[in-house]
């Protein structure tokens, strides 16, 4: 029954955010807005002061759920910079995630190849970071020329044969075996081990530090650059934006957060292996992001512990007999049919950003054509710069 | 060099052959993200879940009519069940995850992202129904070596999965140069606003392209099933390689889809007799991203109209 219950109250937030925010939510918006300068500081601090303070009540095993839930919302903020923020879709974005893990793994010795020297966690944070963003620019120099949903099949593409070269490539990767015994995260001379807790106060703070970094980069002259790019890429390039360098931006800064996200998960978990990057992986961070709201980071907060906690809430199904079980099959044919709903109803998602929700819905009015609208909107260019 | 001496051995004419197989699979649901596409300028993700329908209508029809070997007679009889349940799909798709959001004219993401959502719902749903494991489709045709030239071994799988996709293809280019739904396809593909203005109903040809799509997709997964199995997700990979041929070829564009699907059949398997079979789907995307970036309008470029079937 807990379950059950538990389930209805989620989906009584989900309509009480996706109605209520038209009068007392939008009067709580506008307060907020007025007070944005010192507002930020208290709401940020309150926000990770509540979730740090969560670690004296909760178990071992919601810890461990908790931390699930911290990287995935830190995969969901990076992805968000990409979607959200410069309007590209990345279809791949797991292949950074699978990047960090991978550069952690393999430079922390656990790999086949043996290197010379010995490095912790924190030698091997940004060099990763490093090799990500990288890894975005090489990625993101030919691909981000491509225009929406070519893009979204190419980056899928690519995503793909990161997994498969991991999958491949035994002699520095392992192949399908994958690689254990990473070596866990070592703080002031000790080894954090196997407790989730101080890994989840390590996730928040690494979600801390991106949000914070995020938002001042929005609010800057690349943040700008990006809602034109997103708005009208072509009006924004005529107007003397270097669309693609910041296009470049959005993608090594997403690829950044990801990998931070991946080495944590690398030195939590101590395995990995090419399965944990499968696609769906990705589906599933933009689902967070889509249903928190693209360009709210609040949004995609909400998004990734919704997505997160639904399923283990559903687990307990299991209790019904086949039927929960079978129901336990279709969690994922659940978000599908919320992102279906969602993209009907509710396209800006349950926490939109202003600016988000007012072009979602302000192209809809203009597209409306005699016929009841044929066609989607924009029927863009199909691929390449002209 | 070792690369270059293995990909020229005696196996190639054989993996040629392969190849082609393949590909007419591939080209045959390529036609239905290009029919989509030219009508809707919209990529339908979720087709491949629309060809995973198909495997499904022809595999249950398959066991209750030639449980214990059937013969081609079965088969035919089996291609209507499965085009039904492709077609069905895609009209669903079509009702459900596109049209409300055609109605409120959304962005092109929510399209895609909508298109995902339906993907990932269809998908477990056959995953509810069917379970986790492969099912192999009854045997109706046997996979013998029907021509032997030297060592290149033509079955006769090879050979009706080749006559089929040319009898589709050439069926289909009859329904859209002379039939009046093949007008309405082609008018809508030109230019949606006129030809509602002449009084097309886009939302039935729109429907009809889907049911079109769906058929042919229905056509190739019980092709699908002469030699591989099926699951729930047995759709994605065909999928996306059917997608790859759709873009290698020109989507939007008949001809292309028929292009890039053999192209791609053979590229795919003459590159894994170089590179191993793990990288047989490296390769396939591979040629995706190179396509994209150097000639993202495909070989014989992006029209439906233009291009005739």
């Amino acid at each position: 029954m807990r379950p059950l219950l538990a389930l209805a109250s989620v989906i009584a937030i989900i309509f009480a955010w996706a109605y209520g925010d038209s009068k007392v939510g939008g009067r709580v918006r506008e307060f907020y807005d007025k007070r944005e300068k010192w507002m930020f500081p208290v709401v940020f601090a309150a926000f990770f002061g509540v979730f740090a303070l969560l670690t004296t009540f909760l178990d071992v095993a919601k810890l461990e759920l908790g931390f699930l839930v911290g990287y995935n919302a830190l995969l969901a903020m990076g992805l968000n910079v990409v979607v959200g923020y410069a309007g590209l879709l990345d279809l791949g974005y797991v292949a950074f995630f699978a990047v960090g893990a991978y550069t952690m793994a393999i430079l922390s010795n656990a790999g086949p190849i043996q290197l010379p020297w010995d490095l912790g966690f924190w030698q091997i944070l940004p060099l990763g970071i490093v090799i990500a963003m990288i890894t975005g620019v090489i990625l993101g120099g030919p691909t981000l020329r491509l225009r929406g949903d070519y893009l979204a099949i190419v980056t899928l593409g690519f995503g793909e044969i990161v997994r498969i070269v991991a999958q491949n490539l035994d002699g520095v990767t392992n192949g399908a075996r994958g690689i254990t015994g990473v070596e866990n995260i070592s703080m002031f001379g000790k080894s954090l081990g196997l407790d989730p807790k101080p890994y989840y106060l390590l996730t928040l703070f690494f979600i801390g530090v991106a949000a914070i970094l995020i938002r001042s980069l929005n609010n800057s002259r690349v943040g700008r650059a990006w809602a034109a790019i997103r708005e009208d890429e072509v009006a924004a390039e005529a107007m003397g934006v270097p669309t693609l360098k910041y296009k470049l931006w959005a993608f090594a800064i997403g690829a950044a957060v990801a990998s931070v996200g991946g080495m944590v998960f690398a030195a939590k978990v101590t395995f990995i292996d090419p399965v944990s990057f499968h696609l769906i992986i990705s589906i599933f961070i933009l689902s967070a992001v889509v249903l928190g709201g693209l360009g709210s980071t609040a949004g995609v907060m909400v998004g990734a512990v919704l997505i997160n906690v639904l399923p283990e809430m559903l687990r307990g199904l299991s209790k019904l007999g086949t039927i929960g079980d079978k129901l336990l099959d279709a969690r994922f044919g659940i978000f599908g049919l919320v992102l279906v709903i969602m993209m009907i109803f509710r396209p800006e998602g349950i926490v939109p950003s202003r600016r988000r929700a007012a072009e979602m819905k302000g192209g809809a009015e203009e597209t409306k054509g005699p016929t009841g609208g044929g066609l989607p909107a924009e029927p863009a260019p199909a691929g390449g710069d002209e | 060099m070792g690369i270059a001496s293995e990909c020229i051995t005696s196996d190639l004419p054989l993996r040629m052959v392969g190849g082609l197989t393949t590909g007419s699979i591939y080209a045959l649901i390529a036609l239905g993200y290009t029919l989509v596409y030219g009508v809707l300028r919209l990529i339908n993700f979720a087709h491949s879940e629309v060809f995973a329908a198909g495997t499904f209508g022809g595999l249950i029809t398959l066991n209750l009519i030639a449980g214990d070997g059937g013969n081609a007679f079965h088969l035919i009889v089996a291609a209507i069940p499965a085009i039904l349940a492709s077609a069905a799909v895609a009209v669903a798709l079509e009702r459900g995850a596109y049209r409300p959001l055609r109605r409120h004219g959304a962005s092109r993401l929510s399209f895609l992202i909508s298109a995902i959502g339906a993907s990932l719902f269809m998908q477990s749903i056959y995953l509810i129904w069917r379970g986790r494991s492969f099912e192999q489709f009854p045997e109706t045709i046997p996979i013998r070596p029907l021509i032997e030239i030297g060592r290149v071994q033509i079955s006769t799988v090879d050979i009706i999965v080749f006559i089929a996709m040319i009898v589709m293809v050439v069926g289909l280019d009859f329904l859209v140069q002379r039939t009046r739904i093949g007008k309405g396809i082609r008018a809508v593909a030109q230019d949606a606003e006129t030809a509602s203005m002449m009084g097309v109903n886009i939302d039935r040809v729109v429907t009809w392209t889907f049911i079109i799509g769906g058929a042919l997709a229905g056509v190739a997964a019980l092709l699908w099933g002469l030699r591989f199995p099926t699951r729930f997700d047995v759709g994605f990979l065909p999928g996306i390689k059917a997608f790859t041929a759709a873009v290698l070829g020109g989507i939007g564009n008949i001809r292309g889809a028929l292009l890039g699907g053999l192209t791609l059949g053979l590229i795919e398997n003459v590159g894994a007799g170089c590179f191993g079979d793990a990288w047989k789907d490296v390769i396939a995307f591979t040629v995706l991203v190179l396509v994209l970036l150097f000639r993202p309008t495909g070989i014989l470029g992006e029209d439906v109209v233009e291009g005739k079937a």
